[in-house]
């Protein structure tokens, strides 16, 4: 995985940042307008996607290092299942007891209790999951021998 | 007028489904599925769906980068072998009956928060989504509908959507790791 020209890498890292900030918006503002994780997650992980194009896969690991990247991807499944299970405080499973403490306003980010902080988990864990399954794929390569094609993948860790 | 254009995407949709289908070239049937998936994204804007449009779209993009970039290499350009013919002019024709039967559907009232005729036709029917419009906000004080029918209504249902993605990440780490934890000759 080498990197492209220097016109694709300079436009990368402007453009990056910007898709990174929209899909952050997405995450945050999941519970008040059109979003939240899944789209924003997927978004997050689309500006690393697009540096794993522009630069190759080396330059982006080290970046989001595979070690770090897994326990993240962890981290974000456990905290949606920590922040479910304490609904059990709550009464049942998923409810909002965050809500019942304080509400918060409508309308406000601050807000909807549990909602913003499960749309935070879930983006975590989709952004990680999807960066690591094109990471994973886009270093695998396919060579055809004779009739039988074979798959290696490169040395990255 | 949305109902023509949603029936000239539904047809295109099929079109490009059935140029994945029957070309050769695997580049160009890793875009026509992308134009599938584009004329879905656009099906959901039309019918005033931004949430399930913009990752149906972002998916998308990722998905074909991700055949472009992973799948296809100089070596391995082409499908080889006998195309299947019936298969194919069955999945037509299926296609063709789903189509007659969806196209009715869009000639309903598609406004947002429109119910569907039986429920009218039925004062005495509940519907979920009814209750989910007038008291989304004050059951779960999230302004988008969406958002508090996925986290708070059917939380279950994005941990199991969850849950299936981290079966995924773990099968391509460990099935498409650099080196075997164990070398085969110790087998």
């Amino acid at each position: 995985m080498t990197g492209m020209t220097v016109i694709v890498k300079t436009i990368t890292r402007w453009t990056a940042a910007l898709i990174f900030l929209y899909g952050a918006y997405l995450v945050l503002y999941g519970h008040l307008s059109v979003g939240g994780g899944f789209a924003g997650g997927i978004i997050l992980a689309c500006s690393y996607v697009i540096m794993i194009l522009a630069y190759g896969g080396k330059e982006t690991i080290h970046a989001l290092p595979k070690a770090v990247a897994a326990r993240l991807d962890s981290i974000g499944a456990l905290a949606f299942l920590i922040l479910a299970s304490l609904g059990m405080f709550g009464g049942f499973f998923f409810s909002n007891w965050i809500r019942d403490i304080w509400p918060g306003q409508q309308f406000r980010v601050f807000s909807a209790g549990i909602i913003p902080l499960a749309n935070i988990a879930i983006a975590l864990k989709v952004c990680v999951s999807l960066f690591l399954i094109f990471f994973i794929l886009a270093s695998l390569r396919m060579t055809r021998k004779g009739d039988k094609i074979e798959f290696r993948s490169e040395e990255v860790d | 007028m949305v109902t023509q254009l949603l029936t000239f995407l539904l047809i295109f949709m099929i079109i490009a489904a059935l140029k994945a289908l029957m070309t050769p070239r695997l580049l160009s049937a890793a875009i026509s599925l992308g134009a599938v998936g584009l004329g879905v994204s656009f099906v959901f804007l039309l019918l005033r769906a931004p949430d399930a449009a913009i990752p149906h779209i972002v998916v998308e993009i990722l998905v074909l980068l991700l055949l472009i970039r992973a799948a296809i290499r100089r070596e391995v350009k082409t499908v080889s072998g006998q195309r299947d013919i019936f298969g194919a002019a069955v999945a037509a024709v299926l296609l063709l009956l789903l189509l007659a039967l969806i196209v009715p559907v869009f000639s309903e009232d598609l406004s947002f928060g429109a119910q569907p005729v039986w429920a009218v036709t039925n004062p005495q029917v509940e519907l979920a989504s009814a209750h989910y419009l007038s008291r989304g906000l004050s059951e779960t004080g999230s302004a988008n509908i969406v958002t508090a029918v996925l986290l708070a209504y059917r939380g279950y249902d994005t941990l199991g959507e969850a849950t299936v993605l981290f079966a995924a990440i773990l099968g391509a780490l460990v099935l498409l790791r650099p080196r075997a934890r164990k070398p085969l000759e110790e087998k």
